[in-house]
């Protein structure tokens, strides 16, 4: 561990959080967190929080006269005069 | 026709090894569709491609819900939704004959939603051109109480009406970046081609806009688990 991970601050931990997505680096692991119950809990919130987002929303289906809609266009933009 | 042939999200497919990295850790592979191409659909792209009608109609009841349910996650509206799933397939069916394989259809039809939902939010004022400087909320839009916020942390499971809800209420473009990303399992790359920003821009706003569901949800009142 560096002395600059020692003693970094929650605002400068915070800074690298958007950093830490997408990077392959686990943020659980960062020394930081070993030692600030702070962000400790903000990371697993954030974990929580994206874990749950995989849920949301399960897919739907559209109502049933929506095709007609779409049906009723396409007939609409065939036998539309074409712009010149 | 079996609503299972539909590809998932692609979020779902590598939800495992995402589940071991832990969730700020890169989630999932790139786009790829989990099967190999559906012989079904396949058939009905090459008539419809060829101007069958019917054909089209098929290609229509295969992607119907994850089309229809991608515009609602992104708009948040039913009647919008609707509206835009009919743009999306009156967009198919100009386009089709110009898909050429290089990628699953699944995969460009997706693609070609998002692009359609975009210009809707592009033409209702949601700057997604210039992302950096559009979507950055005022001072007191940000996030605020979650950092160096010592009330108790969210207790590991989440009412997930209250977070959809949470969801819906986010600023638009904070809203965008989090359904693509953690919700139908995007990239920050992609999201950055897509939306036209640095992935950069794509990652802080995803970061916000976790910590504003975070403040949102440490506001609601704690309720049963969702079963």
């Amino acid at each position: 561990m560096s002395d600059e991970t020692r003693t970094m601050t929650c605002a400068e931990f915070h800074a690298l959080l958007p950093d830490f997505i997408g990077s392959g680096k686990n943020a659980a692991n960062h020394p930081h967190i070993q030692s600030c119950a702070l962000c400790s809990a903000l990371l697993a919130d954030l974990e929580t929080i994206a874990e749950a987002a995989r849920h949301l929303f399960p897919a739907v289906e559209p109502p049933d006269e929506l095709w007609e809609h779409i049906d009723s266009a396409i007939k609409n933009e065939k036998d539309a005069p074409k712009k010149l | 026709m079996s609503q299972s042939q539909q590809p998932t999200r692609p979020q779902d497919a590598n939800a495992a090894s995402f589940a071991r990295e832990g969730a700020l850790a890169p989630p999932r592979a790139p786009y790829t569709p989990p099967t190999p191409p559906d012989p079904i659909e396949a058939g009905a792209l090459a008539r419809a491609q060829a101007g069958d009608h019917q054909a089209f109609e098929q290609l229509y009841v295969l992607h119907k819900r994850r089309i229809y349910s991608l515009c609602l996650r992104m708009v948040g509206s039913i009647a919008e939704a609707e509206d835009l799933t009919q743009e999306v397939f009156l967009q198919l069916h100009r386009k089709i004959c110009t898909f050429r394989g290089d990628s699953a259809f699944s995969t460009w039809l997706h693609r070609l939603a998002i692009n359609v939902v975009l210009m809707q939010l592009r033409k209702k004022g949601l700057s997604v051109i210039s992302l950096d400087e559009a979507m950055e909320p005022a001072p007191n839009e940000g996030p605020g109480r979650s950092f160096g916020a010592a009330d108790p942390a969210l207790s590991g499971t989440i009412d997930r009406l209250a977070l959809e809800q949470a969801v819906c209420d986010l600023p638009a473009g904070y809203r965008l970046i989090f359904i693509l990303h953690d919700v139908e399992g995007y990239e920050h790359n992609e999201i950055a081609s897509m939306l036209e920003c640095s992935i950069g821009n794509s990652k802080s706003q995803l970061h916000k806009a976790r910590l504003k569901l975070r403040d949102a949800m440490r506001s609601h009142p704690v309720k049963e688990a969702q079963p």
